[in-house]
């Protein structure tokens, strides 16, 4: 049981963190929790269809159907978020001047919610599947039932208990720094992302270039079995023996949000 | 600004030049998952070089490939084959295991 909670806590938690990240990002937003409400259940039922059709995903594309999906969901999460990032740049600072003085959320305004509610989308989908292939094969296996769920719903309550743990944290946060925090969070899990995309392509073989390992700190602070480790992972991105093209990647995406933020703010 | 576009381009530049075309065709390498376990569970690949591992399921579940030290995860459903390009490895040991059945499942790669 406490092995199979420990799976699912694991999945859960990349998704409940993007969740947190995007519920506290989103505060100024009276309507927030229909828009976020509705990405988790379009997220759960896509990870259902991608578990029941895994076969078919793992064949397609000559064999490399699953890098392929997931780099194009990671790539897709990584795309909507930088739009919100870019956008709380257009209309931060009116929004958390508004924030502050009437304490209270504000309208929505012309903010495109619905790329927040794929990003949650994605993220439950993309964790949502593992999870649901993991446990399918463990009462594949004839484990039973009583264990499974008990291990599943274990997993799933410390997970949302982390992810309640740091909406608590965020919102400790003042409110003139708040949307700064929030962007510079959502801007490094999205270039975590980015880099993680690319360890799917260098996977599926479409890596032609820089795919040695530049550093390995995998003896000091490895990315898994260490909660220090997988919490910077899931933060930051951080790998601890990445290719160079994943750093790449990291960069890329950091500069290039960056450089649209002031892009944006310039012309306003 | 600057330092961001300066940033920006040295890495495109850096990408760019990376990018020029090199055609080598992996050695492949059969891996079997029967029973929870992998056979071989300990072989050797040429360091340096892309591997293709072909990891051919027979189990009537799903399993999920995973190396933290070779940073590779690929779930591969009941009773199909799934290919996964390592590599180039340094010389060393890379452990790996079955995510979905931890205990029985588990394997090593040495690189040299």
């Amino acid at each position: 049981m406490l092995g199979s909670a420990l799976i699912v806590f694991r999945e859960v938690l990349e998704a409940a963190l993007v969740i947190t990240l995007v519920l506290a990002a989103t505060r100024h937003v009276a309507t927030r929790s229909r828009w976020i409400a509705a990405g988790i259940m379009a997220g759960v039922f896509g990870a259902l269809l991608v578990a029941f059709s895994a076969e078919t995903i793992a064949n397609a594309l000559d064999g490399i159907g699953q890098e392929i999906m997931n780099a194009c969901v990671l790539f897709t999460a990584v795309v909507m978020l930088i739009w919100h990032n870019v956008w709380m740049a257009q209309h931060g600072r009116e929004l958390s001047q508004r924030l502050k003085q009437v304490g209270k959320q504000v309208e929505a305004g012309h903010e495109p919610l619905y790329t927040l509610t794929i990003a949650v989308g994605l993220a439950v989908l993309r964790e949502g599947s593992e999870v649901v292939l993991f446990l399918h094969g463990i009462a594949a296996s004839g484990a039973s039932i009583y264990s499974l769920w008990a291990g599943g719903f274990l997993g799933l309550t410390l997970g949302v208990f982390v992810g309640v743990l740091l909406y608590i944290g965020l919102l400790r946060i003042p409110v003139q720094h708040f949307f700064k925090v929030t962007a510079w969070m959502i801007l490094l899990l999205a270039a975590g992302m980015s880099a993680n995309a690319v360890g799917f392509l260098d996977q599926a073989g479409l890596v032609t270039h820089l795919t040695s390992v530049i550093w390995d700190t995998s003896s000091w602070l490895p990315e898994h079995n260490n909660l220090f480790g997988e919490m910077l992972h899931v933060f930051i991105g951080y790998q601890a023996s990445p290719i160079g093209m994943q750093l790449v990647a990291y960069m890329i995406t950091i500069s290039m949000t960056l450089a649209l933020t002031r892009w944006v703010t310039k012309k306003t | 600004m600057r330092i961001t576009k300066l940033l920006f381009y040295s890495l495109v530049l850096f990408a760019g030049y990376h990018t020029i075309a090199y055609a080598e065709t992996p050695s492949e390498f059969i891996l079997m998952i029967k029973n929870h376990q992998f056979s071989p569970n300990t072989f050797t690949v040429p360091a340096n070089k892309k591997i293709k591992l072909i990891v051919n399921n027979q189990d009537d579940t799903a399993e999920e490939f995973e190396s933290y030290s070779l940073n590779r995860e690929k779930v591969i459903p009941a009773k199909t084959q799934a290919k996964i390009f390592i590599g180039p490895l340094k010389p060393g040991k890379y452990d790996f295991f079955g995510e979905f059945h931890k205990d029985t499942a588990t394997g090593k790669i040495t690189a040299q």
